[in-house]
């Protein structure tokens, strides 16, 4: 079963006078110029390939590592390379102000937990090592226990599919 | 407590309770899925549901409107492996010589008042025109469509948006549009469904209706709704063949997130600069800017009073010397009716090349790119960096276009 409680370094994605970027675009998150990569296994590597400041993400990035992220995340195009490259990466969830609606599917649809919490504790973040995600509270948690944020906890259906390993696993009721 | 249009909708397809924020369960009249993304929907139900049959192939469609016919060797294949698969499962395609599918899927009543619609088109909003909840998803998305008949939904909230006023032609429901884009932003209604009403939008025309609600998108809304109409029930009953017409509307103590207000009397002729489709200005305040080429149709103002707009404009006279125009009806009934009433005379008369029904100039189809610094004008709905070709692309009216194509230089209609 998979876990829904998360743990792992936190990362802000923030610009350079450490504010959170909003509206990065699928093209940000995976550049146009490597859609014709196939294999998922190789698309980590693009991860954040056209975000200023961020592309050097995949060569720091560890499993079971979150995200942190500003509004309407995943904006514009459906490509689902844009959500395969971070689980490529093992990334473990991403928690963001809002995201893109198409982007929300499909990362769901993968497996991938994505949490909504509008007012994102950027300075506390920032400051972790490590934090928890509770995908079915939506607590997020400083190593010491403390609750640092609470996310909108993951919809019922949301974690079914989680749970099954992506969409295509699960059988509707 | 009362419900929104969507919430109606919703709550005529689950047994999930239905209020904002809820994940349900929610039923599909239909599923869809283009040339676009259409062979990836096969092969990941073949991968996932090997041997299996998809859950009603009466309720299951292609349509080919990117690419049609193909001119890439790679679309040709994608096309072949969803005819194929429709071969096998015993599913209806509409083959390239369609038309626009959201288009197709209205005409022929297939998207009814209140029906519920997903496909991989990501305009499939449009479908709101009718009073339908369209939506466009991803191939995975769409494979477990086509095999359970169901999907799993979030129910948005609505915003309201409340017209005040009237404006007169020359300025369009693509002005209109193309206003409430700019004011609305790309994010202004993220997630959200939304609904329209004033006498503005009453006083729209079937194709009026279609080019406000296909813009949705470009808000960030799920879907927009507008009340019915004359014009709209004329357009079902013809579609489906029935007098029999129900139509979803907001119940009186429904519950709206926002309510927006916005006076369109006297509204002018609106336009989208580069590079986004909420740059947007009066057509008055660009006047004069050179154009090279000039695009009518899309699934935003390719129907029959769209390309007659521009005939009438056109009509005995001709393109100014060095523009090209490019004219692409939605679909075939479109062009059939435009070819039979004399109005495709009247543009080849004027000058311009008249394509087959598809998505054309749109989606990087047959009817030509831009080079760079090739100007565009463009009745379509995105002006993205790259998305018809290098040059830049302004987002207007037909009307406009018309106007402009004539004087080869940003040019309002009311100048005519
Ligand atoms: S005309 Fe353009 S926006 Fe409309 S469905 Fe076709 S490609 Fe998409």
């Amino acid at each position: 079963m998979k876990p829904t409680v998360i743990r792992g370094r936190p990362w802000v994605i923030t610009d350079g006078e450490g504010r959170l970027i909003d509206d990065i675009d699928t093209d940000q998150i995976y550049h146009n110029a490597y859609l014709a990569v196939t294999d998922p296994a190789e698309m980590g590597r693009y991860a954040f390939s056209n975000l200023e400041g961020w592309t050097d993400f995949p060569r720091r990035a560890r499993p079971g590592d979150i995200l942190f992220v500003g509004e309407n995340f995943g904006a514009g195009s459906s490509r689902q390379h844009a959500v395969d490259c971070f689980l490529a990466l093992g990334i473990g969830a991403i928690v963001g102000r809002s995201f893109g609606a198409i982007y929300k599917r499909n990362a769901i649809n993968s497996g991938l937990p994505l949490l909504e919490l509008p007012e994102m504790p950027v300075g506390a973040l920032r400051e972790l090592e490590e934090v928890t995600v509770d995908l079915e509270t939506g607590e997020i948690r400083a190593p010491d226990g403390r609750v640092i944020a609470r996310a909108r906890p993951m919809p019922r259906v949301a974690l079914e599919i989680y749970r099954a390993g992506g969409l295509l696993k699960l059988t509707p009721r | 407590m009362g419900r929104t249009v969507i919430e109606k909708i919703f709550a005529a397809h689950t047994a999930d309770e239905v209020a904002p924020g809820r994940v349900i369960w929610l039923d599909l009249d239909v599923r869809s899925a283009r040339d676009f993304a259409g062979a990836n929907v096969v092969k990941r139900f073949r991968e996932a549901y090997p041997g299996e049959r998809v859950a009603d192939p009466e309720r299951t469609f292609f349509t080919f409107d990117c690419n049609a016919p193909a001119n890439t060797i790679a679309y040709a294949q994608n096309q072949q492996i969803c005819r194929r698969f429709a071969r096998e499962q015993g599913i209806r395609v509409y083959d390239v010589d369609s038309g626009i599918g959201s288009h197709v899927l209205m005409e022929e009543g297939i998207a009814s008042p209140g029906a519920t619609v997903v496909g991989t088109d990501s305009h499939l909003n449009i479908l709101g025109a009718v009073g339908a909840f369209g939506q466009g998803m991803g191939d995975v998305d769409i494979a477990f469509a086509f095999r359970h008949g169901k999907t799993w939904f979030e129910v948005p909230h609505t915003v309201k948006i409340v017209l005040r006023g009237r404006y007169e032609y020359p300025t369009t429901a693509k002005d209109l549009t193309l206003f409430l884009v700019g004011k609305l932003g790309a994010r202004g209604a993220l997630g959200k469904a939304v609904e329209i009403e004033g006498e503005a939008v009453e006083a729209l025309d079937m194709a009026g209706r279609i080019t406000l609600c296909s813009m949705a998108t470009e808000m960030g809304a799920i879907s927009a709704f507008l009340p019915p109409s004359e014009s709209l029930r004329a357009f079902v009953e013809e579609a489906t063949g029935s007098r029999d017409f129900s139509y979803p509307i907001a119940d009186p103590d429904a519950e709206y997130t926002r309510i927006l207000e916005f006076d369109v009397s006297g509204l002018k002729p609106m336009i989208a600069a580069p590079p986004r489709p909420d740059n947007v200005h009066e057509v008055a305040e660009l006047e004069g800017e050179r154009v090279d080429t000039v695009f009518v149709g899309s699934c935003t103002n390719g129907r029959y009073e769209d390309i007659r707009a521009v005939a009438e404009i056109l009509k005995g006279r001709r393109v100014a010397k060095g523009v090209v125009l490019k004219v692409a009806p939605a679909t075939r009934r479109v062009w059939g009716r435009l070819l039979k009433e004399g109005w495709l005379e009247v543009l080849y008369d004027a000058g311009a090349i008249i394509a087959h029904a598809a998505c054309a100039g749109c989606a990087q189809g047959q009817i030509g790119m831009t080079g760079e610094g090739e100007v565009q004008l463009s009745t379509g709905n995105r002006n993205f960096p790259g998305k018809q070709g290098r040059g830049p692309t302004y987002l207007c009216s037909p009307a406009t276009a018309a106007a402009s194509a004539l004087f080869g230089v940003i040019t309002s209609p009311e100048r005519l």
